[in-house]
């Protein structure tokens, strides 16, 4: 079993649902597919998505919603 | 002047322009700020900084709870909320004044009835300024709106009543589709915004924006002349100029005299802005909504009259009648604003914060930065990318062009990527400098013109 983390490309506010009355784009424990986004990136006004980047068992994460965020600060880790 | 100290109620370049401008009236200045900024250059320039709460603007420079406290605690006079964040919210104006300061800017009053853009065309249109043809208000039935529609000429648009910020429209150009359309739209009004209303309005084709600054204080009303600001990404204002050019002076007296009258028609008071758009070939203009605050985009003005619009206001908020006659007031030269954002343009303008590792300001008399940087800042991610704005003064809209071209030329900020690419291509722009813009004109030039550029440097 590996453990890999998954970073944030850009620093800004960190955002686990698409819009504040939706449920979280992945609850921990939650399975993830490459191409699955995990969160959102609020960046000076405009919002990027963050893919998961890779498949695995389980997402657990490590970053809040709404956490300030800088680039390279790991917002999740994943076990394969 | 009644009052000897303001609280700024803002962040970035604005913050630092209303130190200065307090500063040059004697005024002890206070400044708020989130934790995001406490390194900030407004927060180094005022008398007194005051922290508010966390990044997030909603807890900081959104929560008028805070803001308040801050007030009475360092006992400002007066608070002057910039543009964005609060300057057009009603709620917090009336609550400054019941915490017994003064609004820097017109009563609540006046901000929800400008605000409504319903009722702020329904005052338009009384003080007799030109409105977009379309429904007076909401229409209920389609074979109405088809009739409003056949009226007044296709292209039309569908606006939602309670859409804004460019949501909720729909442009239908023939007869034809519009009972299908009208339908739809009134559906998916209600879905988005629990309101099916709708109103119709003409399209106004290859349109330009004009926007006149005008000034108040209850009793006397003046303008200080138009803005041009038809260069626009996404509805976003990108260059501004003044005067606006290829203006005929009567089509600029009416204009003028039309905000005048709106302005007086509900006692205004503080600084604003009434914006129109143009149609050039009908030399027709038509009201859109008024401003009720200082605009980003102010400095041009300044530059071609020669008032400070800044001291202007904090002047009217300590109860000063207006310190300028309309006979007073006169355009001289040509000025440009380009709003340089920490955006890279090569990359669909990605936001991209970070530190400023050095900075080279051009310098002449001709030449203005408002600006929130300064050599080692580190430009947080939680805020509008706006940096600064460069401000070039001519005789004439063409040495404005070359002497902008030349302060581009010698701006450098190291460390980010910043939209100064993106000026210098326009600055240089043959249909730019022949006027030959509208509202849609940048958007299409940078699929064109400007992607094209970046394409071939990349194989050179």
């Amino acid at each position: 079993m590996s453990k890999q983390e998954i970073r944030s490309p850009l620093p800004g506010v960190f955002y686990r649902r698409p819009t504040p009355d939706s449920p979280p784009y992945k609850n921990d424990g939650d399975a993830v597919a490459a191409d699955d986004v995990i969160g959102l990136i609020e960046v000076m006004k405009s919002f990027h998505e963050v893919k998961a980047g890779v498949a695995a068992r389980a997402i657990h994460f490590l970053a809040d919603n709404e956490d300030a965020i800088m680039a390279g600060d790991v917002i999740a880790e994943v076990e394969g | 002047m009644t009052i000897g100290s303001v609280l700024i109620a803002n962040r970035g370049e604005i913050a630092v322009r209303i130190n200065s401008a307090a500063k040059a009236l004697g005024l002890r200045t206070i400044q708020v700020h989130s934790t995001a900024d406490t390194d900030s250059l407004a927060v180094r320039l005022a008398d007194e900084a005051v922290p508010i709460g966390p990044p997030a603007a909603k807890k900081s420079y959104l929560n008028i709870p805070a803001i308040i406290e801050a007030a009475k605690t360092a006992g400002a006079d007066a608070v002057h909320p910039g543009y964005g964040f609060l300057a057009e919210n009603a709620d917090f104006a009336d609550a400054v004044v019941a915490a017994g300061m003064r609004f820097v800017g017109p009563s609540g009053t006046a901000i929800r009835l400008l605000g409504d853009k319903v009722a702020a065309r329904e005052a338009a249109r009384k003080a007799g300024v030109p409105t977009v043809p379309g429904s007076d208000g909401r229409i209920s039935s389609a074979a109405d709106a088809a009739n409003i529609a056949d009226e007044i000429g296709f292209p039309v648009m569908i606006k939602a009543a309670a859409g804004g910020g460019g949501r909720g429209i729909r442009i239908i150009k023939e007869r034809s589709e519009f009972e299908r359309q009208f339908l739809q739209a009134a559906a998916e009004a209600e879905a988005a915004f629990g309101d099916g209303g709708l109103y119709v309005e003409k399209v106004i084709e290859r349109a330009r924006h004009v926007e006149v600054q005008i000034l108040g204080d209850g009793k006397n009303f003046v303008h200080c002349f138009e803005r041009e600001c038809s260069l626009q990404r996404r509805r976003q204002k990108v260059w501004e100029e003044a005067p606006a050019f290829r203006l005929p002076p009567e089509v600029r007296d009416r204009l003028c005299a039309s905000a005048v009258e709106l302005a007086r028609s509900v006692g205004y008071v503080g600084a604003g802005t009434v914006e129109y758009l143009y149609d050039e070939d009908a030399q027709a203009f038509y009201f859109i909504e008024v401003n009720t605050r200082i605009q980003v985009e102010h400095p041009v003005t300044e530059m071609i009259t020669g008032i400070d619009l800044v001291q202007e206001m904090l002047k009217i908020a300590g109860g000063a009648p207006l310190s300028v006659r309309q006979e007073d007031i006169a355009i001289s030269g040509h000025a440009i604003e380009c709003r340089i954002n920490a955006e890279d343009p090569f990359k669909d303008f990605q936001p991209w914060p970070g530190k400023v590792e050095g900075l080279t300001v051009p310098e002449a008399a001709h030449v203005r930065f408002d600006t929130l940087l300064y050599e080692g800042y580190t430009v947080p991610p939680f805020y509008d990318s706006l940096l600064g704005k460069l401000i070039v003064h001519g005789e004439t809209r063409e040495q404005c062009l070359s002497r902008l071209g030349e302060a581009l030329g010698e701006l450098e900020i190291r460390g980010i990527p910043t939209t100064v690419p993106l000026h210098t291509a326009l600055a240089a722009d043959p249909d730019v400098a022949s006027g030959r813009i509208h509202t849609r004109f940048l958007e299409g030039w940078l699929e064109t013109r400007f992607a094209a550029r970046d394409s071939e440097k990349e194989v050179a």
